[in-house]
């Protein structure tokens, strides 16, 4: 198979908050055979800017990051949400420019999610990957679930690790009231939805949570922690990259 | 802060109407479920649901003229309105020139648009609401909670008390069965008396000039057939081009509403009493309304007007089911009230509602006209911003970290600085972040690792 040159795009909040899962997706995608190369310009794809209605320092951040981009036979992403940015709204916002709206077009076509990208494209599988019996209960966050329709993928490549059941989640593609900057702006509606969220994670008796987006991740585990429940949050990358005997998130390192 | 944070914290804090607004959504949702389920290929349904609004939206100004003509060669008259107030006047200038002195009123969430409950009270026109749930909260004195079920806020505890407390008659038992017919008992002669019945309209049909409202107690009809003058009010969107069209929308409202195939009463009217009819109205009147619609499609609203008030968004929406209805503080609630209301209102009075949004887009997945309700909300924050109506802190804030983020090596520094100091605050996870209260109120923060990724990586780590 050849190899392609790709770049990883970290995210702000794996950059910042928890290296490891930029790292767990370097791992993954060299053992699918990309060569991996993470471009040093990177900052923030700009949704925040986005969803905050200034478009310009999102079509700012935007225009930056496709030429950023532009050079690599294929980006990936391990967040549905920015992976969702870059691939439905960069052409979106840029629909005013023909010039740019090609740019990012060409971009979106070869952006992808982690769990698409290991699945779909390469289709890899996470060999000898072992945990002692453990139940993981799986949240679709919901960029990825439906800007990007990652459904399927996670749950294929997480069969392929032994020793990992995973457990039905009540309520598994209700949003866990994260949603950027709205649980700041809003943080009681946000305590509200992420409460029943913690509960049916409790519920479904999983030792184990998992997701594909950092900052649902950061919100859950955070709410069940403060609820005193031991359950330990991984991003998925991180468990398919047999990492998932190192610190779970919130755990000293 | 605002009036929305207030009535979203007083609602939060509201066990009671936790409890009420999730046993109706809850069942809504599951039953919505089974019925897409049961229906085949649901999606090329939506699609086509979606290009008739579409088509008709686009040649609004034909379809009105067609449906106006044929109204008025059924016997109709048609009334058009430019604004609430307008409307307003129009149904109470009626009323007055029949002598009425009590109307029939059944559900209609243009009647709540335009602010006819008040109207009518001010022109001293006794109102006699025909729907259970609407006579539920005129009871209460409240508004409604939810465009389908009115008084969805409301537990049959509550309900069950209210009518004991106002009921002439009241019932015995805390059966539903045994409290409807407590209220059909208070309703059935003053419904019967009425003199004029005001009614919405869920379709208007172009090409026969009929209405078509559903209910699910029929009372819609008890409301129009007795009196002698019947009003409809609809807004001008509310137009299909045909019976063929109706019947397919007809489909995708009740299986969005309420999982049901057909809604229990779906009524046509066309014009008023001919000669040889035995019942219906001598005078049947309807009063199509504007009221901001001509300009949300000149203002890239166009797509919020496919909108047939179904109700699924707010069902599945997280915001709306904890907050419930009221707390958005308009006319309509969920997200599609979080587009409209704007509209109504003035963003100024209600730029929160688009904010309080997590954008997770299960609204959009849902709804049955496929309106792009994330892209409009984000519309609605774009001109907020553009207005100057965010919050100074949160534009300062943004400002700042865009500054940064045009910047790659600044920010480098800049969220190393940030990250040191985090650490500062512990190992493990955080419990008191400053701030960032709005997030350790109520959940730990995981304290980040030593370094940023991008600066390991430099060092050369790869795993
Ligand atoms: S926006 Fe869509 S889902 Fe919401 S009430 Fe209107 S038609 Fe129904």
């Amino acid at each position: 198979m050849s190899r392609p040159r790709v770049a990883l795009f970290v995210t702000c909040l794996v950059d910042a908050m928890r290296p490891r899962i930029g790292f767990a997706a370097l791992a993954t995608l060299e053992a699918a055979g990309c060569e991996v190369v993470v471009p040093e310009a990177q900052t923030c794809c700009g949704q925040p800017a986005l969803n905050s209605g200034d478009r310009a320092t999102a079509e700012d951040l935007a225009r930056r990051t496709i030429a950023m981009l532009e050079p690599f036979e294929a980006v990936v992403i391990p967040s549905g949400s920015c992976a969702g940015t870059i691939r439905s709204h960069y052409p979106e916002i840029l629909e005013h420019d023909p010039e740019w709206l090609a740019r990012a077009q060409a971009v979106s076509a070869k952006t992808y999610e982690i769990m698409a990208y290991l699945d779909e494209v390469r289709g890899w599988r996470p060999d000898d990957v072992t945990l002692p019996a453990t139940k993981a209960a799986y949240h679709d966050s919901c960029s990825g679930l439906r800007e990007l329709g990652i459904k399927a993928q996670p749950r294929r490549l997480l069969k392929a690790v032994e020793g990992l059941d995973l457990v039905p989640l009540k309520g598994e593609e209700t949003c866990c009231g994260f949603g950027g900057t709205f649980c700041v702006k809003y943080p009681a509606i946000s305590n509200a939805i992420v409460e029943e969220k913690a509960a049916a994670i409790e519920e479904s008796g999983a030792d184990l949570l998992l997701a594909g987006d950092l900052g649902c991740l950061m919100n859950m585990a955070g709410k069940l922690h403060r609820r005193g429940t031991p359950v330990r949050a991984f991003h998925t990358i991180e468990l398919l990259a047999g990492m998932g005997d190192g610190a779970a998130i919130g755990e000293p390192a | 802060m605002s009036g929305f944070t207030d009535r979203a914290d007083a609602a939060l804090a509201d066990r009671i109407l936790k409890i009420a607004v999730e046993r109706t959504a809850g069942t809504a949702e599951a039953k919505r479920a089974i019925a897409v389920d049961a229906f085949p290929d649901f999606d090329r349904a939506r699609d086509r649901a979606a290009a008739i609004k579409d088509h008709v939206i686009a040649h609004l100004g034909y379809y009105l003229e067609q449906f106006e003509a044929n109204a008025v060669a059924a016997g109709a008259r048609v009334h058009w309105a430019r604004t609430a107030d307008e409307a307003c006047r129009i149904v109470i200038d009626l009323c007055k020139a029949a002598g009425a002195r009590s109307v029939a009123r059944s559900k209609s969430m243009l009647g709540e648009e335009i602010g006819l409950p008040h109207a009518l009270a001010e022109a001293g026109i006794t109102r006699v609401e025909t729907d259970l749930a609407e006579h539920i909260i005129q009871l209460a004195d409240e508004r409604p909670s939810h465009i389908i079920w009115p008084a969805m806020h409301k537990t049959r505890e509550q309900v069950s008390a209210l009518f004991k407390a106002r009921h002439r008659t009241p019932h015995e038992e805390e059966t539903i069965a045994a409290m409807a017919e407590s209220a059909r008992r208070e309703l059935r002669t003053q419904m019967l008396g009425a003199d004029v019945g005001i009614s919405g309209a869920n379709f208007l049909i172009a090409d026969t000039g009929a209405i078509c409202t559903v209910t699910n107690e029929g009372n819609a009809e008890l409301s129009l057939v007795p009196p002698r003058m019947q009003i409809v009010t609809a807004g001008i969107e509310k137009i299909v081009p045909s019976m063929a069209h109706a019947t397919h929308m007809l489909r995708m409202l009740a299986r969005s509403a309420t999982g049901a195939a057909l809604t229990q009463y779906t009524t046509f009217y066309t014009g008023p009493r001919r000669p040889g009819d035995r019942d219906g109205p001598e005078e049947m009147h309807i009063v199509l309304v504007d009221n901001g619609r001509t300009t949300m499609r000149e203002e890239g609203l166009a797509e919020m007007l496919r909108c047939i008030r179904c109700g699924a968004c707010m069902n599945h929406c997280v915001v709306f089911r904890q907050i419930g209805g009221h707390a958005y503080g308009g006319t309509y609630p969920g997200p599609m009230g979080a587009v409209l209301t704007p509209v109504l209102d003035g963003l100024a009075k209600s730029r929160d509602l688009p904010n309080a949004c997590t954008l997770n887009g299960k609204c959009q997945e849902v709804c049955p006209v496929r309106i792009p309700l994330p892209t409009l909300l984000r519309g609605w924050r774009e001109k907020s911003w553009r207005e100057g109506l965010e919050p100074k802190t949160m534009r300062a804030g943004l400002g700042v970290w865009a500054w940064f983020a045009r910047r790659p090596a600044l920010y480098r520094m800049a969220s190393g600085m940030a990250l040191r100091s985090m650490r500062v605050l512990g190992r493990g996870w955080i419990s008191k972040l400053p701030l960032a209260d709005g997030w350790t109120a109520h959940r730990d923060m995981p304290a980040p690792e030593a370094q940023s990724f991008m600066a390991q990586y430099k060092k050369g780590r790869r795993r």
